[in-house]
């Protein structure tokens, strides 16, 4: 296929429709405009539903909607958006209904600023909305791999009927970098024994995710996402690994972070210290096996993130105290600088 | 001589779409009355195969236990957003959002304005008791001046939080809806116009015509503190003055 030249957004929006998805309801929302620019401009000629909601509140909930009808479907946003619609997600968590989240992260908290960062780790991976639920996380380091893995997105969205989260942020969601577009995965989910569509010729569907009665059918229900959820981790883990076979230090980030990490990576190399990276692709579930394997034996690990220290926490869970964990962040959108990565990491070899 | 026999024939019976299940509504509810209507509605427009239900956070929560079509739950006051994304997805299905006073009018009055604004074709079920009757009859949106809740103990004090909000008047402000009612399932009268209100709504739907709302008054004799009987006259003499039955536009 021909190399096309891309803003991360729009790429996310075209590598969208390539995989079936011809219903998107957003709100506008500073980094990622284009996103929904780019759908409204799209969808209604391939014969899909551009819809500009009242709030992500009202996005969310129509997502639930449309997921439930059967459809691929998406929303996006950013940060202080993506608050908003955590009642939704623990809603479609609860109901066990796919849908493709986007989250261009920007400074916090608060009304924060506009410049990538990426400070809603904990939200996307821990939780953030209410109760026993997990989203996969699927964290982009740039425009080919926000457009390869939003296929993959919708494949895993309707495989294991769970929400999934692109975790960008505002940077990579407004480079430009020539990629090649995606081809469809070609995969097909049978969605006809839950969707809604009207009880013709079967009993009616429900979608829920209230249970009353009896006393343990919420108990229940929650085990059956546990399983699913253990199901996932064995199987979805996604990393990169570069250089770290003979690494002595690890450097560890993941996205725009993980980037600066490997241009970091080259510096060191020429410098004659021996460094490595280690990149998470899915942020849940968290390759933990395969990073303690990658780390055994460094002498140190650097985690490097545009946040006060998120993903450093399942670092340390991962090679608990096997390799010592230092950590250099970034904040309010700021990021960091391949010279001080350098100098942190050569203070460990002098 | 023939002998003449007895012809039987059924005049009334529990609609097709009602589950022969005992609900949980409380003696002298409007829910269960309500519920009826719409299920004799949906037998009766024949649409039993392409409806689907959403159904609120409030009394009604279960809607969908009750009424044997395709149903789908919403968080509180997000009905016509869910809504929105089924119809949008289903354009022939009949989508009806099924809600009350506090899941309508207070948390989720964005999401009422917006898609009566955007004309949805969808139909609104809008069961006004003025009171959140679910968690035990605290004011609401709808709730009278003077009236006495869990949470206006004093009687609600319009200097302090206004007066009962009319949704059928604000909705008519806008102008893509089509049909806008306000009805009462008070005496055998209203319940009989409630439930034309709602064939209109619905078939307003099946003839793709746009968004209906259609607002009744309702008894909640638990969260009031009155007999069912009480509640039904209470309906008739407090809450129409405020709340003036009629069409508001049919179009
Ligand atoms: C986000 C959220 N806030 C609050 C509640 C608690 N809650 C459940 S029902 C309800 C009010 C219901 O009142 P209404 O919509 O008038 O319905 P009714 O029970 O009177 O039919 C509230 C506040 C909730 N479930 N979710
Ligand atoms: S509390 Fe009120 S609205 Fe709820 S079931 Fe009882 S009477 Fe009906
Ligand atoms: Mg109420």
């Amino acid at each position: 296929m021909a190399v096309t030249l891309m803003k991360g957004n729009e790429a996310i929006g075209e590598a969208a429709i390539i995989a079936g998805c011809r219903h998107y309801f957003g709100y506008p929302i500073t980094p990622q405009n284009e996103l929904p620019a780019y759908m409204s401009m799209r969808l209604p000629k391939v014969g899909g539903t551009f819809l500009q909601a009242e709030s992500e509140v009202a996005a969310i909930n129509m997502v639930l909607g449309a997921s439930a009808a059967g459809a691929r479907v998406m929303t996006s946003s950013s940060s202080p958006g993506v608050s908003l619609k955590m009642e939704g997600i623990s809603y479609l968590s609860g109901a066990e209904l796919p849908a493709v989240v986007v989250n261009m992260m920007r400074g916090g908290p608060g009304l924060g600023n506009i410049a990538g960062a990426q400070g809603d780790y904990f939200q996307a991976v821990k939780g953030g909305g209410h109760g026993d639920y997990h989203c996969i996380v699927l964290a982009p380091n740039g425009v080919q791999e926000l457009a390869d893995l939003t296929v993959k997105a919708f494949d895993l969205a309707d495989q294991y009927r769970i929400v999934v989260i692109i975790l960008g942020d505002g940077f990579i969601g407004q480079m430009s970098e020539p990629i090649t577009l995606p081809a469809p995965s070609g995969r097909v989910f049978d969605k006809s024994a839950w969707m809604l569509s009207g009880a013709t010729g079967r009993d009616p569907h429900v979608i829920a995710s209230m249970r009353l009665a009896p006393d343990d059918a919420l108990a229940h229900l929650n085990a059956r996402l546990q399983d699913k959820y253990r199901v996932i981790e064995k199987a979805e883990c996604m990393w990169e690994k570069s250089q770290a076979d003979d690494a002595e230090f690890l450097l560890v980030g993941f996205g725009l972070s993980a980037r600066i990490c490997r241009s970091s990576v080259s510096a060191l190399r020429k410098a004659g210290v021996r460094a490595g990276l280690f990149r998470p692709i899915t942020l849940w579930p968290f390759p933990s096996g395969e990073l303690a394997r990658a780390a055994a034996g460094k002498k140190k690990i650097l985690v490097v993130e545009m946040n006060a220290g998120q993903m450093v926490e399942d670092v340390r869970l991962s090679v608990l105290s096997s390799v010592p964990v230092d950590f250099l962040g970034t904040l309010g959108g700021v990021t960091p600088s391949v010279d001080e990565i350098v100098e942190r990491v050569r203070s460990y070899a002098r | 001589m023939p002998v003449e026999t007895l012809q039987e024939k059924l005049v009334y019976g529990r609609p097709q779409v009602l589950a022969d299940v005992p609900n949980h509504y409380c003696p002298g509810c409007g829910h269960g009355i309500i519920h009826k209507l719409l299920a004799q509605c949906i037998d009766e427009l024949g649409i039993q195969q392409t409806t689907i239900l959403v159904a609120p956070v409030g009394c009604s929560v279960l809607a969908y236990n009750y009424i044997k079509v395709d149903g789908c739950e919403a968080a509180h006051g997000r009905a016509p957003a869910v809504a929105t994304g089924i119809k949008r997805v289903h354009p022939e299905a009949t989508v009806i959002a099924y809600q009350g006073d506090g899941d309508l009018l207070a948390i989720g009055t964005a999401e009422t304005i917006h898609a009566a604004n955007r004309g949805e074709k969808i139909t609104v079920i809008f069961v006004n008791n003025a009171i959140y009757g679910m968690t035990g009859g605290q004011m609401a949106p709808t709730t009278l001046q003077a009236q006495k809740t869990k949470t206006s103990p004093y009687g609600r004090n319009p200097a302090d939080v206004g007066y009962p909000i009319r949704a059928c008047e604000l909705i008519n402000t806008l102008d893509a809806p089509v049909f806008i009612e306000r009805c009462a399932v008070s005496s055998v009268k209203g319940i009989l116009k409630t439930k034309r209100a709602i064939m209109k709504g619905l078939r307003n739907q099946v003839e793709k015509k746009g968004y209906s709302f259609i607002e009744i008054l309702s008894m909640c004799p638990t969260g009031w503190g009155m007999e069912p009987r009480e509640a039904a006259a209470w309906v008739d003499s407090d809450m129409t003055p405020v709340f003036p039955l009629g069409n508001l536009r049919d179009r």
